[in-house]
């Protein structure tokens, strides 16, 4: 290893770092971020929703889109696998069924960025309590 | 592809959840996410104490936040098969709300959390503390960075000045003020010493830092050096931390690798090195002027002050010594800067104070809250409230060389000043909650007695006034003494007070001052009614038959091991009390309520 020589250097490195922590960092405080949940019960695995998974986790990342996403069980619309459910900070929950890879680059692009909606959608007609 | 984790299992490796198989679970989680070909989707990491030790071992996912208490070994499989795998929470491993009895899954509703702030303890159960590239990502060395090639030593000092920051070992002496005296006295070597030797029974606050976040102590370390102009700086630390002097050898390599430690840091001409200094656990080295002559290889014997160790301190050389919880605010204070932290506590104790909550409480831990949080809300908000629903009678602040409050001390705000002002003292921060079933006098004796063992015998005050004080207090408990006696131990502890040569000597008196003041009835009863009301002073206690009651089973008198009870079957019996030793097994046997302690 060499020396850091710097508060240049220092702060460089610490960049790097960050990333490694970036998931903890997150959770101590949700909801200043997009909140991904992803349906990951046996349909949605079955139907794929671990490529989805990984595939925000990636694309966010790339994008430089600050997110928490997390899995969770199932949501309920196992016709519509892989549902994820997508919180604008400050907004109300959304859910988007059969997402595939094309429509979660759309979801990002749209919803995500610019708050736009997207086809998909699944009216929620649930409360959930935490 | 690290970065694209998609959780992190942050498992505590402090010592209490270790010494609750907290590294057997931790070696069980990576093997089962390794069996569910998950290793590169999640990952365990060790970090410091969450400080809910009450229900160790901890886990905590993250991103969802869970909080996971009491976690064995043999929970890994479900947690990674149901959380890692399917993203459904092991309910019965989540923390069950004491009052609605409902699982909280997210630790930022726990009551236990709310009203903290951790700054002191912001990387504890946040970092692996074996890991400096963590610590880095935590904005580390970036203030020593900053002070070292943007700032001078003196506006150093002027922002410690400015935030306020009292030494958090106990006696609250100005930081900023010490460092600016340690740098006026003119060298050509001084030291920067980490006070390390945390001796309270019961306190947990220094071992929980240096376990969970070393870097942080290293780092305002070297901070102090440069603002006092130190090269060269040294831990003290007893030898019966075994893991915090491990964690702290690590992020020494660590550092010195990295070229954060050394000489020449970041290309400026300041050179700083650190070594570890072992105590042998004796209480007197948390002094000062005691700790620089241990650590100069001779007794741990205190010294006359003047001369303070910031002119004449370890080999005759300036010497700045600090606790380690002080240092481990320091690195924040540069990094947000003085206001910030000045904004927080209150007029005269800024920032928040550490504190290792035991006895009698719901929830056993370590805790950060602001200067001026009530003791109401770190016993009945944070710490849960007295176990099994028992009635408060008295919190013991500042250890041994505290005294106790009470009820009517509830709404005290937690300072410097006000726990001075209400007869006992902020200490180190160890806090010892008592119920009902506590008896006051035996308290006083049982910290006196550990003032006692540790006095270090050099001046008489200390050593013989203590043990005569304890003599004394043995009287009470024993029903032998008299009402002139408890005016004799007020007259001693005053003596000792005012006569004794340092720290240790001159607070010991203080568990017994303060619970003569403020439970002087519980006194006279022991003296004036042989009784003591909590059935902890054997020798006041009497078990007898109550002859109504008493059938003649004999199973008492079979089961006494001294014999002492005698009569014929189905008689009534009666308890020798010449011979009976209290133990108590005549009133567990008895299935007819005829035995009672009078």
């Amino acid at each position: 290893m060499a020396k850091i020589k710097n508060l240049a250097e220092l702060r460089k490195m610490r960049e790097d770092q960050q990333k490694q922590l970036n998931l903890r960092e997150k959770s101590n405080d949700p909801e200043k971020y997009v909140q991904i949940k992803v349906g990951m019960a046996t349909s949605g695995i079955a139907s794929g929703a671990k490529r989805i998974m990984d595939f925000l986790i990636v694309e966010l990342d790339k994008r430089s889109i600050d997110a928490v996403v997390t899995q969770t069980g199932d949501m309920g619309y196992c016709y519509a696998e892989p549902t994820i459910e997508v919180t604008r900070p400050g907004e109300e929950p959304v859910v988007f069924g059969y997402v595939d890879t094309k429509r979660a680059d759309e979801i990002i692009e749209k919803y995500i960025k610019n708050g736009e909606l997207v086809e998909g959608i699944i009216p929620v007609n649930y409360e959930s309590i935490d | 592809m690290a970065q694209q984790l998609k959780m992190q299992l942050l498992v505590c490796g402090g010592t209490g959840c270790r010494a609750s198989e907290s590294e057997a679970l931790e070696m069980e989680l990576a093997r089962e996410l390794k069996a569910h070909g998950l290793e590169n989707e999640a990952k365990v990491i060790k970090t410091g104490c969450f400080g809910f030790c009450e229900k160790g071992p901890i886990v905590k996912v993250h991103p969802d936040n869970t909080f996971y208490t009491q976690v064995m070994p043999a929970d890994a499989r479900e947690i990674v098969e149901e959380h890692v795998l399917k993203g459904r929470k092991v309910e019965r491993l989540l923390y069950t709300d004491p009052e609605n009895k409902e699982h909280i899954p997210d630790s930022r509703h726990m009551g236990f959390y709310r009203k903290q702030i951790r700054i002191a303890l912001r990387n504890c159960g946040f970092i692996n503390p074996e890991n400096i590239d963590e610590y880095l990502a935590r904005d580390g060395y970036d203030a020593m960075g900053k002070c070292l090639t943007e700032m001078t030593p003196d506006a150093v000092i002027d922002i410690m000045k400015k935030s306020g920051l009292r030494g958090r070992g106990g006696g609250g002496f100005p930081t900023g003020l010490k460092w600016e005296i340690t740098r006026k006295s003119v060298s050509d070597q001084k030291y920067v010493v980490c006070n390390a030797d945390e001796g309270d029974p019961g306190a947990f606050m220094d071992r929980s830092i240096l376990e969970g976040d070393p870097h942080a102590v290293l780092e305002a370390m070297a901070i102090c050096g440069y603002a006092i102009g130190a090269s060269k700086g040294l831990i003290y630390i007893r030898a019966e931390y075994p893991l915090a002097i491990k964690r702290l050898k690590i992020a020494i390599d660590q550092a010195m690798e990295y070229g954060l430690l050394g000489k020449r840091i970041f290309d400026t001409d300041f050179d700083f090195e650190i070594e570890l200094r072992y105590g042998a656990g004796a209480f007197v080295c948390g002094e000062e002027t005691a700790l620089i002559a241990s650590m100069e290889g001779g007794r741990g014997e205190p010294t006359f002050k003047p001369p303070f160790p910031a002119v004449d301190g370890y080999l005759g050389k300036p010497t700045c010594v600090n606790n380690v919880e002080t240092f481990a605010n320091i690195p924040i204070i540069i990094n947000k800067g003085a206001d910030w932290f000045s904004s927080i506590g209150t007029e005269r104790s800024k920032g928040t104070k550490v504190f290792a909550l035991a006895g009698k409480i719901n929830n056993v831990g370590l805790i950060e809250v602001p200067m001026g949080t009530t003791l109401r809300e770190v016993i009945f908000e944070i710490g849960g409230g007295i176990k099994d629903g028992k009635e408060f009678k008295a919190v013991q602040t500042g250890g041994p060389s505290g005294g106790c409050l009470t009820q009517k001390h509830l709404d005290t705000p937690i300072e410097y000043d006000t726990l001075i002002a209400a007869g006992s003292m902020m200490g180190s921060g160890g806090m010892i909650v008592m119920d009902e079933d506590d008896c006051m006098v035996s308290m006083a004796k049982f910290y006196l007695e550990f003032t006692v063992e540790e006095s270090c015998g050099k001046c008489s005050p200390c050593r013989i006034g203590n043990k005569r004080l304890h003599e004394m207090l043995q009287t009470v408990t024993e029903g032998t003494a008299t009402m002139d006696t408890l005016e004799s131990m007020k007259n001693l502890c005053n003596v000792i007070k005012d006569t004794s040569l340092c720290g240790l000597g001159q607070t010991a008196p203080n568990p017994v001052l303060s619970t003569l003041n403020n439970f002087w009835d519980e006194y006279v009863e022991h003296v004036v009614d042989h009784k003591c009301r909590a059935g902890a002073c054997k020798s006041l206690m009497r078990y007898v038959i109550i002859p109504d009651n008493c059938v003649g089973c004999t199973a008492c008198a079979r089961n006494c091991p001294v014999n002492c009870i005698s009569g014929e079957r189905k008689q009534v019996h009666e308890i020798d009390q010449s011979t009976c030793i209290k133990c108590g097994t005549c009133m567990e046997k008895c299935k007819f309520n005829a035995i009672e302690i009078v």
